[in-house]
């Protein structure tokens, strides 16, 4: 098993517990993280499969589309928080829904 | 003229820049430069429709060095609809939106502190550069950056419910972003390109490249909203300030339709995923009798348009399962799919707007209160009539010309089952308009009439024009049919064999 | 705060699991020989003078994807401005006063991180390093900075503030339209001129993406958070 193989497969165990985490967990932070997840898996595919050939250098294609995602995401995952925060001291709830059941005002 | 050769660079660079000037110097100047780009940038975009009819599809080498290396765009006639269509309802929607929030002072600088006209610039930039972009990693950035601004313009408004909704969204925005990046990945692993063209080219029946696209479009279908991955959306396109809607709904959910549309027909070598494209067939009449069933019992306006558009996008996907068959069949439904984009895109687009105005101007949006609206605010009325002329799909409109050619697609491919599809998703439609117009029409009672005075002359006739503009259709799909044959500029390395 | 769910809920446990193989089936099936770009990344990244391969990528070849790239930062910037509470930047410091120690760590620290800032931009075009790397040290450092109590200079208003965070796309743009107005197409440098045009837009770049990242964390400081005055 080369190291390339094993990135690979990391990345998608990681992928795989991320969308796990987006789907279940009902905190927003927790939802957060789980996106951080996809996204680690993601970009740790992308090396691996950059990584392949046995010869000296990994190919810079992947190395630069992992750059640029990590850059896209920093800046969703700030964004997200931003508004998980103004959630909050609008609602006072880290979850999207509240926790028991309520006929919303219309 | 040199300058008509970057017309494809131009369209994505004139909206960034001004939203980045706009920034830079504040609320007060900056509906200004917004009206004035959007109308540069609508002429843009007719400009380079016509020169995809009279000189053909135009591939835009970005930095000279051309794919494999660099990125191209890709300018052809399918692309110049769809700008197109963005030029004309978001110069629109930027003049609605002037009239339709209060002008910026020095102490309330407006929506979201003044900064609705810097997002709705990217939103503009973001949409353009994701119609003309032939390059499949572009596609992600183009994607983040329409699903950013679109979560961006649907927080802008108070309260928690924007907020919740604008959540959601974005949750499931990067789900399907990062889906789609998977996608990429192991593409770029099987076939070590990234430009479509080559894809095209170069896809072999491998594994791992059949599991990128596949990957690549269930993220897509989530973001376009296509049962059952709908479930972000009426919250999200409810919520939003009425222009906000409009794009959302008439333009946003188009974009990432439209990466499917060059992936299946132009990028996909022919027998991937076969049944697949039976798949989306099914899934697009799930939508379209489900949206509609839900349009019809929704309490408030806005939700039900926002159900309408889930109907709508499922028209979107009757090409694919008809996309095999040969002859004429493939032609036919693509005209039709371009204009039921086009013309649900206006009406839609019309009918957010003329909500937002009934939530202005009398106070809620409840369907049941808005009883008498044909007599107190007759254009309002009018404007839904209109656009639902184009949902229910009666003649001479857009919605009409596109049911025609797909009914027609359908039975000369010998599936004639689409075609009862699309009939019944007419009766369904005129069901949902005709209960609305319905109370429009009825007797108030002591119900509260309309309050305030908005700037009638651009909050309410922009809409009517957008709707009567769908409503019309029918005359403009000579000029359509020309910018279809004039290329998509690599159908036919996918399907027509 | 979240419950622990008592039992796994089935559906989304099998559909991560689904996703799981199917991704791991596909990489394995790929051959371990790459058929990738490296080669003609490598021939014309030589044919430029560009020694590391990914800046050649990143600001050369598919610039154009830094450019939508760097706007969605500035995007996702001006979005946290506009969802602020209340309508003004950077009022106060965030914590109270800046104490001795913190002070000289700071005193010692900024100016480190600038030149290393600066370093990083410069060494990109042949070994590891760049603009983002070289923002993200800025903006620690400006974080760093606020978080100790020092308070923001007269004249870093609020128009020095939106300057600076539009700065970097908006010279980005304007390198790339000088390339057409000088007979290529969009982002098509002037052969003579590519490696100083890099480096200006790299700079700038790298002030945009720092004040970006301040911000960003900066912003939602509210109110409650333990704030003088």
């Amino acid at each position: 098993m080369s190291p390339a193989i094993i990135y690979s497969i990391a990345g998608a165990a990681l992928f795989a517990v991320g969308a796990y985490g987006l789907l279940v967990r009902q905190h927003l932070l927790h939802k957060v993280i789980a996106s951080n997840f996809l996204g680690s898996g993601v970009f740790l595919v992308l090396i691996g499969l950059g990584r392949r050939s046995d010869g000296p250098s990994s190919d810079p294609v992947p190395q630069a589309m992992v750059l640029t995602g990590i850059v896209v995401t920093v800046a969703l995952t700030a964004l997200a928080l931003a508004l998980i925060k103004r959630y909050y001291s609008a609602t006072g709830l880290t979850t999207m829904e509240p926790p028991e059941p309520e006929e919303g005002a219309r | 003229m040199s300058l008509a050769l970057h017309l494809p660079a131009l369209l994505v660079v004139v909206p960034l820049a001004a939203a980045a000037v706009a920034f830079v110097v504040g609320p007060r100047a900056a509906s200004w430069i917004a009206l004035v780009t959007g109308a540069l940038t609508a002429a843009l975009a007719a400009a380079m429709a016509w020169l995809a009819v009279t000189t053909g599809p135009v591939s835009y080498a970005i930095g000279g060095w051309g794919a494999p290396l660099g990125i191209n765009l890709i300018a052809d006639g399918t692309a110049a609809v769809f700008l197109v269509l963005v030029g004309v309802v978001g110069l629109a929607v930027t003049v609605f939106a002037t009239g339709y929030f209060r002008p910026a002072t020095a102490d309330d600088p407006g929506p979201g502190h003044g900064m609705f006209w810097t997002l709705w610039l990217f939103m503009w930039a973001s949409l353009n550069a994701l119609f003309l972009t032939g390059d499949v990693f572009n596609v992600y950035v183009c994607l983040e950056l329409v699903g950013l601004s679109a979560v961006a313009l649907v927080t802008i408004s108070e309260g928690a419910e924007p907020l919740r909704a604008g959540m959601r969204y974005m949750f499931a925005s990067i789900f399907g972003a990062m889906t789609y990046l998977l996608g990429v990945a192991l593409l770029y692993g099987a076939a070590g390109r990234l430009d479509m063209r080559q894809l095209a080219e170069s896809l072999d029946h491998s594994v791992a490249a059949q599991t990128g696209l596949a990957l690549m479009i269930a993220a897509l279908l989530l973001k376009t909203a296509l049962v059952p991955l709908h479930f972000w959306l009426p919250s999200a396109h409810a919520a939003a300030p009425a222009p906000v809607s409009a794009v959302l709904s008439a333009l946003v959910v188009k974009g990432s339709f439209f990466v499917v549309l060059r992936l299946l027909l132009d990028v996909m070598p022919p027998g991937y995923l076969g049944d697949a494209r039976v798949l989306l067939g099914v899934l697009g009449g799930a939508a379209i009798v489900w949206g509609s069933l839900q349009a019809l019992f929704q309490q408030r306006l806005k939700l039900m348009v926002a159900y309408s558009t889930v109907a709508q996008v499922g028209y979107l996907f009757i090409i694919f399962p008809l996309a095999a068959a040969g002859g004429t069949v493939l032609p036919t439904a693509l005209l039709g799919t371009l204009v039921h984009a086009t013309s649900h895109g206006l009406a839609k687009a019309a009918m957010f707007l003329a909500a937002g105005m009934a939530l202005k101007r009398y106070g809620h949006d409840r369907i049941a209160d808005l009883a008498g609206a044909a007599r107190r605010t007759p254009v309002l009325a009018a404007t839904f009539a209109l656009a639902g002329v184009t949902m229910m799909g009666l003649p001479p409109s857009g919605g009409f010309a596109a049911k025609w050619l797909l009914v027609g697609a359908s039975l000369e491919a010998g599936q004639w089952w689409w075609a009862l599809v699309v009939v019944v998703g007419g009766l369904l439609a005129a069901a949902y308009m005709f209960r609305v117009l319905a109370h429009f029409i009825a007797d108030p009672g002591d119900r509260p009439g309309p309050v305030g005075n908005l700037k009638p002359l651009r909050t309410e006739w922009v809409p009517l024009g957008l709707a009567a503009c769908a409503s019309l259709l029918l005359f403009a799909v000579p000029l359509l049919t020309r910018l279809v044959e004039s290329g998509t500029a690599m159908v036919g390395a996918g399907v027509i064999p | 705060m979240s419950r622990p769910s008592r039992t796994l809920p089935a559906l989304p446990g099998i559909v991560s699991l689904a996703v799981f193989v199917v991704i791991v089936r596909a990489v394995l099936s790929i051959p371990p020989t790459g058929q990738g770009l490296a080669t003609q990344v490598s021939q014309a990244a030589d044919s430029i003078g560009f020694k590391n391969r990914v800046t050649a990528v990143l600001l050369d070849f598919r610039g154009y994807d830094t450019l939508l790239e760097v706007a969605v930062l500035m995007l996702a910037t001006v979005t946290v401005l506009s969802l602020r509470e209340e309508p003004c930047v950077l009022r106060r410091p965030i914590s109270r006063r800046a104490t001795a120690v913190l002070a000289t760590l700071n005193k010692g620290l900024v100016p480190l991180a600038v030149i290393a800032a600066v370093h990083l931009v410069w060494i990109g075009a042949s070994q590891p390093g760049g603009a983002f790397q070289a923002g993200a040290v800025l903006g620690a450092a400006s974080i760093l900075l606020a978080l100790s109590g020092f308070a923001r200079p007269r004249w870093v208003g609020r128009g020095a503030m939106r300057a600076t965070l539009a700065v970097g796309v908006l010279t980005f743009l304007a390198i790339s339209l000088l390339a057409i107005y000088a007979g290529g197409d969009l982002l098509q440098y002037p052969d003579g001129a590519r490696k100083t045009l890099i480096l200006v837009i790299e700079l700038l770049l790298t002030l945009s993406i720092g004040v970006s990242l301040a911000i960003l964390f900066l912003s939602s400081a509210s109110a409650e958070d333990g704030v003088d005055r």
